[in-house]
Formats: structure tokens, C-alpha cells, sequence
């Protein structure tokens, strides 16, 4: 789809956001589809892709706490993927064989949520007084030390099993039923995928919903103060040191969570899920599909997710095995990532602060134009 | 809402005592002790030529530096030490010189950020929204209006800051520093870029400002400014506090003339045009 095409679609959509009958037309259809997207893409693309379906759900929350972190107070953060680490270790080690601890995914959660935002806390604070480019340094630094100190606490006491992982997590279980086992509802038979489709489906719509009260409240507006200015936002009264750790530790309990549901889902964790390219993948969804804009970030996190599948499937037929096709897949996809930083620089789907921000640049720009034009006449 | 309404509940004095205050940087001596007292509802002025150090009192005062020696009270409480954000929540609100808005938000949300130090609601409050919550949120809106319109930018409620008009940014700037409902309002050179029209509507502002029970310290180079509006002045150079008293005084003090003009100037006929 060429460029001007979103943007006549996103036109569309806004003159249809006028109609009430069809937005509830519109709501009433994805309802629909999210609830019965496991079987419609189960049915019609092979159970594999329900896999990717939650995996996409995962990336969503993923990139939705990056979100805070990044599009609104502007801190980057480039180790993001170590609060999904400890969110995973944790769920992990207290609900597996390793120490043989089994405690309940409804106590394991929130806890993780909350030791994920003491990390959060704990990158935070040596952080206060950096910016840019050194922020981005230390933050990748501390993604790092997550990931190193995981695969080395194997020795002298085995903590985390080094780089072997953990290994048979507890799924989560509602009563007794387990949702990784296959299950026969109403003659389908759903494999454990099906099941924590709706599981995440369920954390995404609340954890959205937390970003969008938060984005809308004097804490979001202060977020976006500090990132516009450090120094005005603290003289106009706010504490940016608790503010900006706040934001740390909101986006990383995101992480915590996205990482305990990851680990009962795979069953499997080691240190190698948890790389410095899994950090900037999830900074890729929250930039392209539009910073600061939870509608854009959910974009970002589905085609992040989906398009390199698509690409996976689609090059072997074409090349064959002459070349390797997940080199090719690679290629294909950074050739996208930078054709969309330079048709929509603002992401695909730009708040409208940003929106406004980046089109007014534009005008500004060609007002220059226009006057050194007729300097020159 | 009323303007005045909040100020009235306050404590009334807002006394600021400055002491044998030094700030140096490397050898560079920004301000070496000076003292001087701002009584409350007044509105007073510092001048002093450019690097004179008028800048620097004002980031000492309102925390951004920590002052070598010397101590600041306001109400007869030290503010030395303390961080910006507390000196707000004390009540001294500032403006900067080079004007410093949150360009990317709306000329309402960066009021409303001012309101910031004055409310509560934290996390568990924007998540669920409970009435108290919404009250506090709806009286931050009413607020900030209200706020524009007093100075006089009312239409540019939802336009981005960074589009306003310079002299409506600066009044917004003033509005921001408004909101956080302060004693004494620091102002850094408001006028700068001004036509006199807008710095004679600056003026009526001000002088509103301090009828709201509002004491004012003004950083200013446009001399009619500050020689319609202020009650006194202080005359910095080089540091130093060379003379304080009322600006028909000041204007016609010696030292005053040839810290503006050098010394080789300095028989020169005192009078009207010295400082200008």
C-alpha cells in the first residue's frame, strides 16, 4: 500500500467517526473478529499462526510499556527488554521444577509487575541526570547486565540455570483447567494456543486501558513536559525525578507482565530470548507505528510481528533455496523499516500532537522555501 | 473563576530577604554579596547591564544554582539548597528569557502543567478516574483558562505554543507561571522583543498581577518598563549591587550612570537619557 493511500483510508476512517451507526458498526465488527480471530486464522492459516496471533498480543504490551517510557517522556531506553527478562525469570523460577516452587499465576503477575518496576526504579536512578544519546548508552548497558548476570547465575549457587534456561514452567491454570492442554470446546479441539489468545487479549485491552487514562492526566501531561523541557517542567514545580522514575517503573511493570505470560506460555525461558535486538525491535513498533499514539504502537507491534512471518513464507517460493531465505526476509524488512522512517517520519499512525508537530515543520519549511525564493527574485 | 480567589486564603507577607549572597563560577565571580530585601505586594526591579549577573540571582533564587554563600528567606524560611520544584511549591514562580514553553503542547496544556505543583492525583487516581479525581482535573482545566484569558490569549487555547504570536508566548509563560498559584512571580525580562504597545499592555498586566496580591520581581532593559511600574530597583553590575532605591533615584545616581556608560562617560549630564 503506497503512502497517500493510508492517509486517504485515515481520511475515510475520520469521516466515518462522524456517523454514529457506523462506528458501532465498526466496534461491533472488531469485536467480532478479536473474539473469534483464534479459529478464523486457525481454520485458515494452520494453528502456527495462532502462535504468531499471541505472540503478537505479547509484542503489543511490550511495546505499549515502551511507549510510556519512549513516546511520552521521552526517555530512550534501549535495554527495555530486560524488564520482560525479569517478568519471565521470575514467573519463571517460582513456577517451575527448577527449585520446585509452584506458586499461582495470579500471585506471580502483579509481583511480577512489581519487581519488574523495582528494576525499572533501580536502572532509573543512575539515569536521572542523563539525556539522549547517554541515556540510550547506559540503558543498553543495563539490558546487557540483565542478560550476562542470566546466564552466569548458574555458579557457585544455580539461581537461573544459565544458559540452559528454565524448563517446564507451569502453564496457568483457571480452576483446574490448564491452558496449554488441548481442550474440546463445542467439537473444536483448541491447543493451548487458542486458550491464551483470550488470556492476552484480555491483559492487552487492560493495559491499554491504563496507557490511555495515564496519557490523559496530570502525570501524562508532566511526562510530556519533561520530554519537552527538562528544565521549564522543573521550575514549573515538578518533581522530574519521581516523575521520570515513575514513568521507568510503569513501562518496565508492562515488561514484567508481558515476560511472566511469555514464560508460562513457551513453558521455556533462557537468557538468549532476551537480546539487545529484541529491545530494538520493540523501540521499532513504538517508532514506526507512531510514538506517544497507543493506536500507532499496537499498529507497529502487529506488522513488527506479522510481516516478517508473511516474508517467511512468501521468499522460499520466489528464490528457492539458492539463497537463504531468512537473509532475504531480513533484507526485505529493513528495506521497509526505512522506507516508512522516510514516507512517515512521524510513524504510521502519529499522535496528533506529533501529527501536528511534524506538519507544522513542514510548513515552516516551505515558508522558508517560498521566502528565500523571492529573495533570490 | 476569580483570578485573586486562591490568593486571598494565603498567608499575607511575602518577604524576601537576600543575604551576602555569592555565586562563582571558576573565577568568574557572578555575584559576590549581595543583599537586599523585597517587601510584600511591591513590585521590584533589577537592572544592571548585560552579564551583570541579574540572570544568575534569578537561577539562584529559584534553585536552579545552589548559591556558594549567603542565604535566601522567604516568610523568613530559607530556600537555600533547596531543589526548583520545591522553591515552586514554596510559592516563587519564574519565567526565562529565552522563553522556555513546552513548544509540542497546547497553549491550555502548558498552564495546565502549572497546576501541576498544586494537585495530586497520581497513578492509581488517572487509571481509575474517581470522582476526586475528576473534580481536581475539571478545576485544572477551568484554571487554566481562565488564566489565558486573564492575559489576554484566550484564543489560542488549543494552538500549539510554539505557533503563538512571541508577545502572546511570553504572556503564556506568565499565565504557566500563574498557575502555580505563587507569591512571588520572577519575571526575566518580559518585555524583550516587545513593541511599545505590547510592553504598555505588559505593563497594565503587571501591575493587574500585583493587585492580585501577587509581589513581583522583574529582570527588565526596557527602562520606560521599569520606570512606570516598579516601586524600587536594585542596579547590578558586575556582581555587585551597586544601588537600590526608587527608579527617579536610581536613574540620576552616579555609579549607576558609569556602570551604563564607562567611566570615560561618566561626567556626562545625568539625567533622562542616561540609562536608556
Amino acid at each position: 500500500m503506497t503512502m497517500p493511500a493510508i492517509d486517504r483510508l485515515l481520511q475515510h476512517w475520520q469521516r466515518w467517526q462522524q456517523n454514529r451507526r457506523a462506528i458501532w458498526i465498526v466496534y461491533a465488527a472488531l469485536v467480532f473478529v478479536l473474539a473469534t480471530a483464534p479459529f478464523l486464522v486457525g481454520m485458515s492459516a494452520g494453528s502456527a499462526w495462532v502462535r504468531i496471533l499471541d505472540f503478537i498480543l505479547l509484542y503489543v504490551i511490550l511495546a505499549l510499556g515502551l511507549n510510556i517510557v519512549v513516546g511520552y517522556a521521552g526517555l530512550l531506553d534501549l535495554g527495555y527488554i530486560a524488564f520482560y527478562a525479569v517478568g519471565a525469570y521470575f514467573f519463571g523460577l517460582l513456577a517451575s521444577p527448577h527449585f520446585d516452587i509452584h506458586l499461582p499465576f495470579w500471585v506471580l503477575l502483579p509481583l511480577g509487575a512489581v519487581v519488574a518496576a523495582m528494576f525499572g526504579m533501580l536502572l532509573g536512578a543512575p539515569t536521572l541526570k542523563l539525556r539522549g544519546d547517554y541515556l540510550a548508552i547506559v540503558t543498553l548497558g543495563f539490558g546487557e547486565i540483565i542478560r550476562i548476570f542470566l546466564t552466569n547465575l548458574n555458579a557457585p549457587v544455580n539461581i537461573t540455570n544459565g544458559p540452559q534456561g528454565l524448563n517446564m514452567i507451569d502453564p496457568i491454570r483457571f480452576g483446574g483447567v490448564s491452558l496449554s492442554q488441548t481442550q474440546s470446546v463445542f467439537g473444536f479441539s483448541t491447543s493451548g494456543a487458542y486458550l491464551y489468545y483470550y488470556l492476552f487479549l484480555a491483559l492487552v485491552l487492560v493495559v491499554m486501558f491504563v496507557a490511555i487514562r495515564l496519557q490523559n492526566s496530570r502525570i501524562g501531561r508532566a511526562w510530556v513536559a519533561i520530554r519537552e523541557d527538562e528544565v521549564a517542567a522543573e521550575a514549573m514545580g515538578i518533581n522530574t525525578r519521581n516523575i521520570k522514575l515513575l514513568a521507568f517503573a510503569m513501562g518496565a511493570s508492562f515488561g514484567g507482565i508481558g515476560g511472566g505470560l511469555y514464560a508460562s506460555f513457551q513453558g521455556f525461558i533462557s537468557p538468549e530470548s532476551f537480546t539487545l535486538s529484541e529491545s530494538i525491535t520493540v523501540l521499532c513498533m513504538v517508532v514506526l507505528g507512531g510514538m506517544g499514539n497507543v493506536a500507532g504502537v499496537i499498529l507497529g507491534a502487529v506488522l513488527l510481528v506479522v510481516v516478517p512471518e508473511v516474508l517467511r513464507d512468501a521468499v522460499r517460493p520466489l528464490l528457492g533455496d539458492s539463497v537463504d531465505p531468512n537473509a532475504v526476509r531480513m533484507l526485505l524488512f529493513g528495506v521497509a523499516l526505512v522506507a516508512i522512517m522516510i514516507f512517515r517520519p512521524a510513524g504510521l499512525l502519529p499522535s496528533v500532537r506529533r501529527q501536528r508537530e511534524f506538519a507544522s515543520d513542514n510548513e515552516v519549511l516551505a515558508q522558508e522555501q517560498a521566502s528565500l525564493y523571492d529573495a533570490r527574485r | 473563576m476569580t483570578p485573586g480567589a486562591d490568593t486571598a486564603k494565603r498567608p499575607a507577607s511575602a518577604w524576601v530577604t537576600v543575604s551576602g549572597l555569592c555565586k562563582h563560577f571558576g573565577g568568574l565571580a557572578a555575584l559576590s554579596d549581595v543583599s537586599l530585601t523585597i517587601n510584600e505586594g511591591e513590585i521590584y526591579g533589577l537592572i544592571g547591564p548585560n552579564g551583570a549577573g541579574k540572570t544568575t540571582f534569578f537561577n539562584v533564587l529559584t534553585g536552579l544554582y545552589t548559591p556558594d554563600l549567603g542565604d535566601l528567606l522567604l516568610n523568613g524560611q530559607s530556600l537555600a539548597g533547596l531543589k526548583p520544584n520545591e522553591i515552586v511549591a514554596r510559592g516563587i514562580a519564574r519565567t526565562f528569557q529565552n522563553i522556555r514553553l513546552f513548544a509540542n503542547m497546547t497553549a491550555l496544556e502548558n498552564v495546565m502543567v502549572g497546576r501541576h505543583v498544586r494537585t495530586h492525583a497520581g497513578v492509581l487516581g488517572a487509571v481509575l478516574r474517581d470522582r476526586k479525581t475528576c473534580a481536581e482535573e475539571r478545576d485544572i482545566r477551568e484554571r487554566a483558562r481562565g488564566l489565558l484569558d486573564y492575559v489576554g490569549i484566550g484564543r489560542h487555547t488549543h494552538a500549539l505554543a510554539k505557533h503563538l504570536p512571541y508577545g502572546d508566548q511570553r504572556r503564556l509563560e506568565i499565565a504557566r507561571a500563574l498557575a502555580t498559584d505563587p507569591l512571588l512571580l520572577a519575571l526575566d525580562e518580559p518585555a524583550a522583543g516587545m513593541n511599545p504597545s505590547e510592553a504598555g499592555k505588559l505593563q497594565e498586566l503587571l501591575q493587574s498581577i500585583r493587585a492580585r496580591g501577587i509581589t513581583i520581581l522583574l529582570i527588565e532593559h526596557h527602562v520606560r518598563l521599569v520606570m512606570g511600574v516598579c516601586d524600587r530597583v536594585a542596579v547590578l553590575d558586575y556582581g555587585k549591587k551597586i544601588a537600590e532605591g526608587r527608579p527617579q533615584d536610581v536613574r540620576r545616581d552616579p555609579t549607576v550612570i558609569e556602570a551604563y556608560l564607562g567611566g570615560a562617560l561618566g561626567g556626562a549630564e545625568p539625567g533622562d537619557g542616561a540609562i536608556a
